[in-house]
């Protein structure tokens, strides 16, 4: 213990101001910097929000309280196909691409250290480093010559590639989850007689159920959100709902975008909560 | 009754026979183990006792299955167990940190076990309930099992341990992360278990005061290798090594030549000259230097008209209630305490003043 019991009864000055000193809070700008960062981070998206409620066409003159937009948005075929689109492609890239995630975790962690187990890892990781565009063109290039070979078409290319980048994005939470679980549970449960198979499915699994939820969403989030991918390999009736959205902005942006963004704004907050409270859970 | 005399009327529940454990390869390699020869009797409370490091948590991990050995065997009742999975041997652990499953209720932590040996679920619930009864938690069936104290895991796991009814049952210093007082309890507790049950219980722990009051049996292991097994009397009266003398209570070590043996006594020259007689152990050496071991309590001071055993200069007084320990610096440059029971009258004993010391002869060892 740092102070002696026997310390005099009240004393609470130089206490204060030592912690005072340690406490980020009372550098100077504090409050300010931290306020300058949200506002930064949010004022866009506010204002992106405030006008998909405006009554009138412009995105720069407030004139009115509206849900016209959202209205037109809904209704609107192109926009309702893409959003059809997006969740197809989304649902089908994050379930194979947490399941790829969570064999390849657990081949990472759950197995005796081999040699390369190091890259392995860089492996997996490694396209969160390589510039999008580039891993674009390169699936691109190999779908072309795949089409060319088999004479097959469709979205499922699209789901492919999607499935592909969302691997390592499922990967880390997964892992994580994996690392910080000891071995000690699965141990006690094959002490307790549980074969192999069963100590997976009654232990590893349930445990790493948080895990792999987060691996899930993310994977869901970046999937919903590409552009450059999809744009390099969605073809014609395959257009996303981001793909949608840029190609409506050329010809100027209307409240109806912000309303469809917002919408994408609602569900990626929904999802990054639901993702706060799985990792609450996986705390405990 | 000595270990060896206990092993000799009763059956092997565990044998280890040159069991060695070697972690990393190469210049890297590090023996956990080093060719172990032990029998763990039936129905007995076995601690393996030794500072962290010294194998005896690899040792029950190789009991258990977790860890296979790299040479030698193990059997279990007679029968080989070497290359069991841990889910093939009637054996049973109660972890350290008690590895309760965090996604279960306490009652589906204790019928595990049972669960999974395809018992029918009337037995299931019949053994968790009485199992509950065993460690006080009835009230706890339905609780998730991080709502519990640490006292009360303790107990899930003891009883999610015991519930399949093992032939043998493990406890990797289960007491470690208790308080003093709930510590004292449990351990009073595990006896009475273990003598209730009839289940072996090998016990691995550090402390040496818990081993003492625990144990059956107590194998003191140092650097992969045990040093000694014996019961607690065994262990603390006639310890046959330095540092089993050293580990367990406090201890006073002198330094002399063998003058002569006669059967297990020897007549020991210290360094200051003086002759002692001393206690052989079967190891000991019969001749030249030896070290010879005393515990402070059985040191006592000399009344007026004895010849003490040793005189030195008194430096230190401490009081601890039940006990003075006096410590004195021989001429030799030697320290040797005595315990003496209650307090000393403080007027004669001051530091700097000159004290005899008698060592009770037939409670000196002559140490390997």
């Amino acid at each position: 213990m740092a102070e002696p019991m026997t310390a005099m009864p009240a004393s609470p000055q130089p206490r204060q101001r030592r912690r005072l000193v340690r406490d980020l809070k009372a550098m100077p700008g504090f409050t300010a910097t931290a306020w300058l960062c949200i506002v930064t981070l949010y004022l866009p998206i506010l204002v992106l929000i405030a006008f998909s409620f405006n009554e009138n066409r412009s995105v720069v003159l407030w004139t009115g309280f509206s849900l016209d937009w959202y209205a037109k948005a809904l209704e609107n075929d192109g926009i309702r196909n893409a959003a059809w689109v997006s969740v197809k492609v989304a649902l089908f890239a994050t379930v194979i691409s947490t399941i790829a995630a969570t064999m390849a975790a657990l081949a990472t962690t759950r197995t005796k250290p081999f040699i390369g187990q190091g890259l392995v890892y860089g492996i997996i990781n490694q396209p969160l480093m390589i510039p999008e565009i580039v891993t674009a063109i390169a699936t691109l290039s190999l779908f072309a010559l795949v089409k060319k070979l088999t004479g097959l078409n469709g979205i499922g290319y699209l789901m492919l590639a999607h499935a592909a980048f969302c691997i390592p994005f499922a990967y880390m939470p997964i892992r994580a989850r994996l690392e910080t679980m000891t071995l000690t549970l699965e141990q006690a449960a094959a002490d307790l007689y549980a074969p192999p198979l069963k100590v997976f499915t009654l232990v590893t699994l349930p445990l790493l159920g948080p895990g792999i939820v987060a691996g899930a969403m993310l994977a869901f989030v970046v999937s919903l959100d590409d552009v450059i991918i999809t744009l390099m390999i969605a073809g014609p009736g395959e257009t996303t709902l981001p793909i949608y959205i840029l190609g409506a902005i050329r010809r100027g942006i209307t409240p109806e975008i912000n309303a469809v963004s917002t919408i994408l704004v609602a569900v990626s907050v929904l999802l990054v909560m639901l993702l706060f409270i799985v990792q609450r859970r996986m705390q405990r | 009754m000595t270990g060896t005399e206990i092993a000799r009327d009763r059956k092997a529940a565990v044998s280890a026979r040159a069991l060695s454990k070697t972690f990393g390869q190469g210049d890297y390699a590090i023996t956990a183990l080093d060719s172990v020869e032990l029998d763990i009797l039936e129905n007995e409370f076995f601690t393996l006792l030794g500072p962290s490091g010294c194998g005896k948590t690899t040792l029950l991990r190789l009991i258990a299955g977790f860890e296979l050995p790299t040479q030698g065997s193990i059997s279990l009742q007679g029968q080989d167990i070497t290359d069991k999975p841990p889910h093939r041997r009637p054996i049973n652990t109660v972890f350290q940190n008690y590895a309760l499953f965090p996604h279960m209720t306490v009652a589906e932590n204790i019928g595990f076990g049972l669960r999974m040996l395809g018992k029918p679920t009337a037995e299931i619930k019949q053994t968790t309930e009485r199992m509950l009864a065993l460690v006080q938690l009835e009230a706890m069936a339905g609780r998730r099992t991080d709502q519990l104290s640490g006292g009360q895991q303790q107990r899930v796991a003891l009883a999610r341990a015991l519930a399949p009814a093992p032939k043998v049952l493990l406890l990797d210093e289960p007491l470690a992360a208790l308080d003093l007082k709930l510590r004292k309890n449990m351990q009073l507790e595990l006896k009475s278990l273990q003598a209730e049950t009839g289940i072996t219980f090998v016990f691995v722990t550090h402390d040496q005061e818990e081993a003492l009051t625990m144990s059956d049996r107590i194998a003191v292991m140092k650097s992969g290798k045990i040093l000694q097994i014996g019961t607690p009397r065994d262990i603390y009266d006639r310890p046959t090594h330095r540092f089993v003398a050293d580990f367990i209570g406090d201890i006073n070590i002198l330094e002399g030549t063998v003058e002569h043996t006669d059967g297990d006594l020897a007549t020991v020259r210290l360094k200051d000259g003086s002759m002692v007689s001393a206690h052989l152990g079967p190891a000991s050496a019969r001749s030249g230097d030896v070290s010879v071991a005393i515990r402070p309590e059985n040191v006592r001071l000399a009344s007026a008209g004895e010849t003490p055993t040793l005189t030195g200069v008194l430096e230190n007084i401490v009081y601890f209630g039940a006990a003075t320990n006096l410590h004195l610096r021989l001429g030799t440059g030697e320290e040797i305490v005595i315990r003496n029971p209650g307090a000393v009258d403080e007027g004669r004993y001051q530091p700097g003043a000159t004290i005899g010391a008698i060592l009770q002869p037939e409670l000196i060892r002559v140490l390997e």
